[in-house]
């Protein structure tokens, strides 16, 4: 029996057509996913997103604690900050990803993904030096306010000035009479708040955002949408573009490794895979023949496998078919190109720069 | 499910196409089921017109932002023409699954395979009990 999130009944009264997602019964859209997605581009989308998971390290020295098992850098920040971060095992490939919010250097709040939620925390009980995590998963359902109009819509419903809260910082407040960690972070490429709040809040929360948000068009979305939407941005998704085979370096994501801070798990094999050269990227690629790319298809170069597509899909606001694979590091400089095998055909493409979604 | 979601003068598959039957020809397209199921198509790949196929044979493939799904023939037979409009426009196979929509026109070579296919009836029934 798959799990249910406080909000269950809520997206069956909207008609959400659920699926099966990492355990969970989850809405994977409720119209239409590129209704859902243009809603999110040019208004305001709500998702449930209350099956990710969350840990707190609690007391002194929890910040150093988390510092070891993260590889971004807590002292970096201040409280009131989240990064996102890897957790890597020995050889820098990911365990998973990571948010990691600071609300003192005794309080770190670490937000897992869903389908990670009981490896990421065990990995966590054998790793942790000092403080021990607490599984706080059940304690907290999630909302996320995607979109150009969501900063309106949570700023009518809050006390709390959200203007105040910058990108990657959070507060705590009420949002509806609902206590909730304000965050103002996200999957979509768009501005935007995960709103954290206790599962009993949850259908308060959700019903007061969707009636306040009529205004501007507010829609309910689902996983459909969520995947798209970061797949414009070319954001990885755990599973598909990152796991534990190819490290942080090979995916792009260097930028959330800081090689200078003291030891993490990881480290020493990223800073040798840095020296001795990156052989694969993660790159992101439009087909200029027909078709649609997608997770698992094989990556060729003059008919030779060479690497494989981890995501991808018909961009409904680039209006493209886009995707993300490993290639070799030969093969990664924007410009290249190689084929995508696509049931048997070899379709052409080419990589670009990402995001694939280009801002104003 | 409304019959106006299932047409009584069609045939369909369990696979979820429909055929519209023209003498020694068939018109085949997708069920509005099947449309809704998939989503927003976004892609449509077509055969070639003048290839013959089995019944059950994959001819195509339509392709929604999240899922690729393959098209399968209800007859043995040669296709004699393909919808070119929904290779710019393949979103029609949502709003017109049994008009604009339509995929391949088949003559088909055994018309024994008729029976086979399912009335309005037999399909609404196979949907209710899937």
């Amino acid at each position: 029996m798959a799990r249910r999130t406080p909000l269950n009944e809520a997206h069956r009264a909207l008609g959400a057509r659920m699926v099966d997602f990492a355990g969970w019964d989850m809405p994977v859209q409720y119209s239409s996913v590129i209704a859902e997605h243009e809603a999110v581009r040019n208004s305001v989308g709500l998702f449930d997103v209350s099956h990710m998971g969350e840990v707190e390290f609690a007391g002194p020295g929890a910040l150093e604690t988390v510092n070891g098992l993260i590889s971004n850098d807590l002292a970096r920040i201040s409280d009131g900050q989240a990064v996102y971060a890897g957790l890597l095992n020995e050889q820098g490939g990911f365990v998973d990803d990571v948010v990691a919010y600071r609300f003192s250097p005794e309080r770190i709040l670490i937000c897992v993904n869903a389908s990670n939620r009981d490896k990421d925390f065990a990995w966590m009980k054998e790793h942790a030096r000092g403080v021990a995590p607490v599984d706080r998963g059940d304690e907290y359902a999630q909302i996320a306010v995607q979109g150009p109009k969501a900063a309106g819509l949570v700023q009518r419903l809050t006390k709390t000035d959200t203007s105040k809260i910058g990108t990657y910082r959070f507060a705590e407040g009420e949002v509806a009479g609902v206590r909730a960690i304000i965050s103002r972070t996200g999957y979509t490429g768009e501005d935007g708040f995960e709103l954290y709040c206790a599962p009993d809040g949850a259908v308060a929360l959700w019903n007061a955002l969707l009636d306040a948000g009529q205004q501007e068009g507010v829609k309910p979305c689902g996983l459909g949408c969520r995947d798209s939407l970061r797949t414009e941005m070319k954001y990885a998704l755990y599973g598909n573009d990152i796991d534990d085979s190819h490290t942080a370096l090979e995916a792009g994501l260097g930028w959330i490794v800081k090689l200078d801070k003291a030891g993490f798990i990881g480290k020493d094999a990223l800073v040798a895979q840095k020296a001795a050269g990156v052989k694969r990227k993660l790159v992101g690629f439009e087909l200029t023949g027909a078709g649609i790319p997608r997770h698992g298809y094989p990556i060729l170069k003059e008919g030779a496998r060479v690497g494989e597509v981890t995501s991808g899909t018909m961009g409904p606001t680039v209006k493209k078919p886009i995707g993300i694979g490993y290639v070799p590091t030969e093969l990664a400089s924007e410009g290249s190109t190689f084929d995508v095998e696509i049931r048997g055909r070899a379709v052409p493409a080419v990589v670009v720069k990402t995001p694939f979604l280009k801002k104003p | 499910m409304s019959d106006a979601n299932i047409p009584s003068n069609l045939k369909y598959t369990s696979d979820h196409e429909w055929a519209r039957i023209e003498g020694n020809k068939a018109v085949v397209g997708i069920t509005f089921h099947a449309q809704q199921t998939l989503g927003d198509v976004v892609y449509v790949e077509l055969p070639a017109v003048g290839r013959k196929v089995s019944r059950g044979e994959a001819f195509g493939t339509v392709e929604s932002v999240k899922a690729v799904s393959e098209l399968f023939s209800p007859l043995s037979g040669t296709i004699t023409k393909v919808n070119d409009e929904l290779t710019a426009e393949p979103e029609t196979l949502n709003t017109e699954p049994y008009g604009d929509g339509w995929i391949i026109e088949i003559e088909f070579s055994d018309s024994k395979e008729l029976a086979e296919l399912l009335d309005a009836a037999a399909y609404a029934k196979l949907l209710q009990n899937s």
